[in-house]
């Protein structure tokens, strides 16, 4: 098992009340398997995948009767041990390429800073790694963009760098926590594929997360269904279509749809009893 | 009637560059037309142009039958608003949501400001309560809703939406999206809408142009879309994207 986190709650108090964001959490992640985690925002899960990664700030509450990532139990490490896990056996993609990537240094120098961190060597291996990892991901003129700084490339290929960079250490499990909602319909679907590719190849595992349902659900085997901090259920990606759960039924049916026109789109009525909790 | 709005060979420029090429189109008073294309095709520039946000455009312009100029007076700015793309973006986040939808009011001298702010707050289905709180506390979907009730606040005529969801969680832009048809049958108001989501404007825009590279390529209905009479390849290569994007909802349903 590459991940298994079991009965995971993340609280924060402020003022003297505690919150818990999320409320008992269980995932399991093989290598080669690929996991969704849909959900609105405010539903606890990129806490999730930041907790994994232990990246929460301290005054974050976190607790799980096991969470293990590769048999090493992430709760007890020590942030210098986390320090060669994170980033170098997990990566992790976060949404938005214009505030992740740093806008003084090229994109070259960043995928070479990457790719030393973990694997040790002189600048030029360095250098010649961060070319071939821009291969990888598709980029059509790799020289250029090896040179070129972020704000010189356009939000898909400042995407493909940042999936370049935490390729780099060769990691065993890659966490992509809304990766294309800052980018067009069409370059979505490039990244998706891209990333899909990737994992598929290189026997990763992958946690993908997301807002968008039906989106998710072609680029993964299951999915897990979020709703305030809990899980309402897990359902591999091919039975989406039989979902029964009011809740990813109606995620499913809130979309607009070019092959469907209906005058009043569905909105989604929350029901108080998907808050309470349900015995593990 | 005259036609609501009128663009003819629309260009613009930054700075050398030609991002928008000879866009022309026509939008009826009470219709909805959508601008669709991908980032960098000019779709966002030329709905800036529109709402006079950008000065440095070639061309002719008309709203209601009357030429508009590089810059607007006043009265412009009651018969047209717009809706940004970022609701986190769009709102002074020291001003409460009083002072933000009073704005507009004080500026132009109109009295009742008790009474609209209220009534604009009802149109757009936000309780009374939020009237005093800041934009932080209020959630993505609610924070759109100002914008929009701050647009509506200056009875428009038209209102100019840029992405208006795209910056939303599914399941809120659904709750977006029925407010804004609402609106429009109510109030009667001409939309533009800009996107690229093909999917968001077939639902909201009975008629809509496809833009690559600074140039509109096609204009269509959204039934003729739907009936697969689209005839440009960028078009095409959109509706193509959309319906397999789509598949597991349409399999679901």
């Amino acid at each position: 098992m590459l991940v298994d986190i079991q009965d995971l709650r993340i609280a924060f108090v402020s003022n003297g009340t505690r919150f818990e964001a999320v409320r008992g959490i269980s995932l399991s992640l093989d290598l080669r398997e690929k996991l969704g985690i849909v959900g609105e925002s405010g539903s606890g899960k990129s806490l999730t995948a930041r907790a994994l990664m232990r990246l929460l700030p301290k005054q974050a509450d976190v607790r799980a009767t096991k969470m293990t990532f590769d048999g090493i139990d992430l709760l007890s490490q020590s942030e210098r041990e986390m320090r060669k896990i994170r980033g170098g056996r997990m990566g992790f993609v976060l949404q938005d390429p214009k505030y992740s990537l740093n806008p003084v240094k090229t994109i070259g120098t960043q995928i070479a800073e990457s790719w030393r961190t973990h694997k040790r060597g002189n600048r030029k291996e360095a250098r010649e790694a961060a070319l071939d990892l821009l291969e990888q991901v598709m980029i059509r003129d790799p020289k250029k963009v090896l040179d070129a700084y972020p704000h010189e490339i356009s939000g898909g290929m400042g995407q493909r760098a940042m999936i370049a960079m935490m390729l780099a250490p060769d990691p065993e499990l890659l966490i992509a926590d809304e990766p294309t909602s800052a980018l067009d319909a069409s370059v979505q679907a490039e990244i998706l594929r891209l990333i899909d590719h990737l994992v598929e190849s290189r026997g990763m595992g992958l946690i993908l997360i997301s807002h968008d349902l039906p989106l998710v659900s072609h680029f993964c085997d299951r999915v897990s269904v979020m709703y305030m901090g809990q899980q309402m259920e897990e359902i591999a990606a091919a039975d989406l279509a039989r979902a029964e759960h009011p809740y990813t039924r109606g995620l499913l049916n809130c979309m607009p749809m070019l092959n469907k026109p209906r005058a009043i789109l569905p909105v989604l009525h929350r029901d108080v009893a998907w808050l309470e909790e349900k015995a593990q | 009637m005259t036609t609501m709005i009128e663009a003819s060979d629309l260009g613009i420029a930054f700075s050398g560059t030609q991002v928008v090429k000879g866009v022309s189109f026509d939008v009826e008073p009470g219709e909805s037309f959508g601008i669709v294309g991908e980032s960098g095709s000019g779709k966002s520039t030329v709905l800036r142009a529109l709402a006079g946000l950008n000065r440095d455009w070639s061309g002719q312009i008309c709203f209601d039958g009357n030429k508009v100029g590089l810059r607007r007076d006043r009265t412009f700015y009651t018969k047209v608003q717009m809706v940004f793309q970022d609701p986190f973006g769009s709102l002074h986040p020291a001003q409460t949501i009083d002072r933000i939808l009073s704005e507009f009011l004080l500026v132009n001298g109109i009295g009742d400001i008790d009474g609209r702010v209220n009534r604009a707050l009802a149109e757009v289905a936000l309780p009374s309560s939020v009237r005093f709180r800041f934009p932080h506390q209020l959630s993505g979907g609610q924070r759109q809703r100002v914008a929009i009730a701050r647009a509506l606040i200056a009875e428009p005529e038209v209102l100019l939406l840029d992405e208006p969801t795209s910056a939303l969680d599914v399941s809120v832009q659904a709750e977006v999206l029925n407010l804004l048809a609402d609106l429009r049958q109510r109030l009667g108001l001409t939309y533009v809408m800009v996107s690229h989501n093909l999917a968001v404007i077939a639902h909201l825009c009975a008629r809509m142009g496809a833009m690559q590279h600074g140039i509109m390529v096609e204009q269509l209905t959204t039934e003729a879309l739907r009936n697969d009479k689209a005839v440009h390849a960028h078009t095409r290569e959109l509706v193509d994207l959309s319906l397999s994007l789509e598949t597991v909802e349409a399999a679901a349903l």
